[in-house]
């Protein structure tokens, strides 16, 4: 058997146990609209997914995953609790050079709406610890929700925290934000330079600027020189508060140790109370699905640099033999992404997808040593 | 003659090409017929080529030349892991000019990468689409604000009059060449203050693709020796 058609019995074979927890198959297009992806992901997106161009659709993408058309077509059919899964190849551009594969299978399992999402976020993962078992891969798991928790529960301005919130993603550009918000870093000459007079005396100082040109209209500008001045009256975020932030970012510590540091740390945040109840909630969950979380690995800033669709529960399976590979396996909980996708409708999903040539991988090589 | 030398095939690129190789004692001569792109070369052994400066970092990169002259821009901008597909052997010292973003002149509360990144983010808010920024320059423009940490904008692809597109509707930033910043200004648009994302100008290339066999080898190096470089 070829090793390409060795990978896709394999990947049969994953599916199976996805059929038989009560998923139905999900197909998708091969070819997908690059306008939803694009507005996603941004240009990122155009980085790692190949483009073409249709003569009537116009700018087309090969699928680069299949999270957002199953998202798509489970919106379709409606909000009932459901269960998919999906195999087919996805496609991404790779680094030149790197060697890594730009086509390749994979397997899923989606759990949409269902009534408790901590049990939810239990199921997804003890089907996945279970499916993966006789390859000993390392788990690793994490919580986007705590990360967002703690920024909601810093003291600033609501700027400053919708600021942050939207960098999560982007830990240099995050950190980057912090200090500025923090004092460490001193504003630009320019923004120091910026009036602080009222918001009457901004218009004609755009005026005076150049001529009007574009979209944006003079009245944005306006409006954003009034917020840059609210910016610069908000007192900095105080060092011990930042400190806070900075030792949930850095931990990383096995489930219930990571839990009670968290549970320690709501004294100093009061607003993390609700992300670290979820966390106990989710905890007792994936004790019930018969997973060992006293060993199980926490650590909070795991998923800050996939892309940005998690919002939630996350977690991977990582071959210690390469480290540096994506995980074998992964996923994660996507409430925001089903928001935007759905437009208010109500959705919430969790799922992760299997790379099967990984799994065929591994079982040659203990095959091989064994 | 086993070394196959790329050079711009007209304009002020080709005059100053010309020079620059005269300058060491390489005299390159277009064919009498000017319409013609074939040329001849005096003082070196190798076989003169007239390419467009925009294809010569295609040929540099495919080995079908052994040395090119065209802008690092191009290079930059063509060629993936460009530095492990050519070495740079000497900057000329002309076509000098910046990649840099642009925005209009009048947003006066915008200096910096960080306020772009801002105003992308509000910019999206308030007109349901990202905030666009036209350029040809795909591959350095993406990686520039990706390790900047900018979101929430868009490319738009822009093949000339580039400048003309914020007054036209079509973006609202724009990253491209400038030299003098004359353009720039004649359309109301100001280069932000961190937002030089390369510094050009026209470059020998060596290809790393390309057959070194002995007589090329022998070639360069003699070139080299009258060039007094590398």
């Amino acid at each position: 058997m070829s090793s390409k058609a060795a990978i896709r019995a394999e990947a049969e074979r994953l599916q199976a146990v996805f059929l038989a927890s009560g998923a139905s198959v999900a197909e998708v297009d091969l070819l997908q609209p690059a306008a939803t992806l694009l507005e996603l992901y941004g240009e990122d997106i155009r980085a790692r997914a190949y483009t073409t161009c249709d003569p009537d659709q116009g700018e087309m993408m090969l699928r680069p995953d299949f999270t957002v058309p199953v998202v798509q077509q489970h919106l379709a059919g409606g909000s009932a609790p459901a269960r998919y899964t999906y195999l087919g190849e996805v496609f991404r551009k790779q680094p030149a050079g790197s060697g890594r594969a730009r086509e390749y299978l994979q397997v899923g399992y989606e759990l949409f709406n269902s009534t408790v999402p901590a049990a939810a976020d239990a199921e997804v993962f003890a089907l996945f610890s279970e499916i993966l078992l006789p390859l000993g891969l390392t788990p690793v798991t994490g919580d986007i929700g705590i990360l967002l928790a703690a920024v909601d529960s810093l003291s600033t301005s609501e700027a400053r925290k919708s600021a942050l919130r939207r960098h999560i993603w982007r830990p240099r550009r995050f950190h980057a934000l912090l200090d500025r918000f923090t004092g460490t870093l001193a504003p630009s000459p320019h923004r120091a330079a910026l009036p602080g007079a009222a918001g009457d005396r901004f218009a004609p100082l755009i005026a005076a600027a150049g001529p009007a040109i574009g979209v944006r209209t003079p009245g944005e500008i306006e409006a954003r020189l009034a917020r840059l001045q609210e910016e610069a009256k908000t007192p900095p975020i105080a060092a011990a508060e930042s400190d806070v932030l900075d030792e949930i970012l850095s931990l990383r510590k096995t489930l219930p140790n990571a839990f009670d540091h968290l549970r320690v740390i709501t004294g100093d945040l009061p607003g993390l109370d609700g992300a670290v109840c979820c966390m106990a909630r989710r905890i007792e969950a994936l004790d019930a699905a018969g997973v060992n979380v006293t060993d199980l690995p926490f650590e909070a800033s795991y998923g800050r640099t996939m892309m940005e669709y998690y919002d939630g529960f996350v977690f991977g399976f990582i071959d210690e033999n390469w480290p540096d590979l994506p995980p074998v396996a992964a996923g994660g909980r996507y409430d925001a992404l089903c928001r935007v996708l759905g437009s208010g409708q109500d959705a919430r999903a969790v799922g992760g997808a299997i790379r099967p040539e990984r799994v065929h991988q591994m079982q040659s090589r203990l095959a091989g040593s064994g | 003659m086993d070394l196959r030398l790329a050079v711009p095939s007209k304009g002020r690129l080709m005059d100053k090409t010309f020079d620059w190789f005269a300058a060491r004692g390489v005299r390159m001569r277009r064919n009498s017929l000017d319409r013609e792109y074939a040329a001849r070369i005096d003082g070196a052994d190798a076989q003169l080529l007239l390419l467009s400066a925009a294809e010569i970092p295609r040929e540099l990169a495919a080995g079908r030349v052994h040395l090119g002259v065209t802008g690092s821009d191009l290079v930059r901008e063509g060629i993936p892991l460009w530095d492990q597909v050519v070495t740079a052997l000497a900057p000329l010292g002309f076509g000098g000019a910046d990649l840099v973003i642009a925005v209009p002149k009048f947003w006066v509360d915008v200096d910096t990468l960080d306020d772009l990144d801002a105003v992308a983010a509000d910019f999206r808010a308030t007109h349901g689409h990202r905030l666009r920024i036209a350029t040809k320059y795909h591959r350095l423009v993406r990686g520039f604000l990706r390790d900047a940490g900018v979101a929430d904008y868009q490319l738009v692809d822009s093949r000339g009059a580039t400048e003309g597109t914020v007054k036209h509707l079509t973006a609202e930033a724009i990253a491209d060449i400038t030299s003098t910043g004359e353009t720039l200004r004649a359309n109301h648009l100001k280069v932000l203050s961190d937002g030089c994302i390369h510094r050009s100008e026209a470059t020998l290339f060596k290809s790393r693709t390309a057959v070194w066999n002995d007589a090329a080898r022998t070639a360069l190096n003699a070139l080299q020796a009258r060039l007094q470089i590398g």
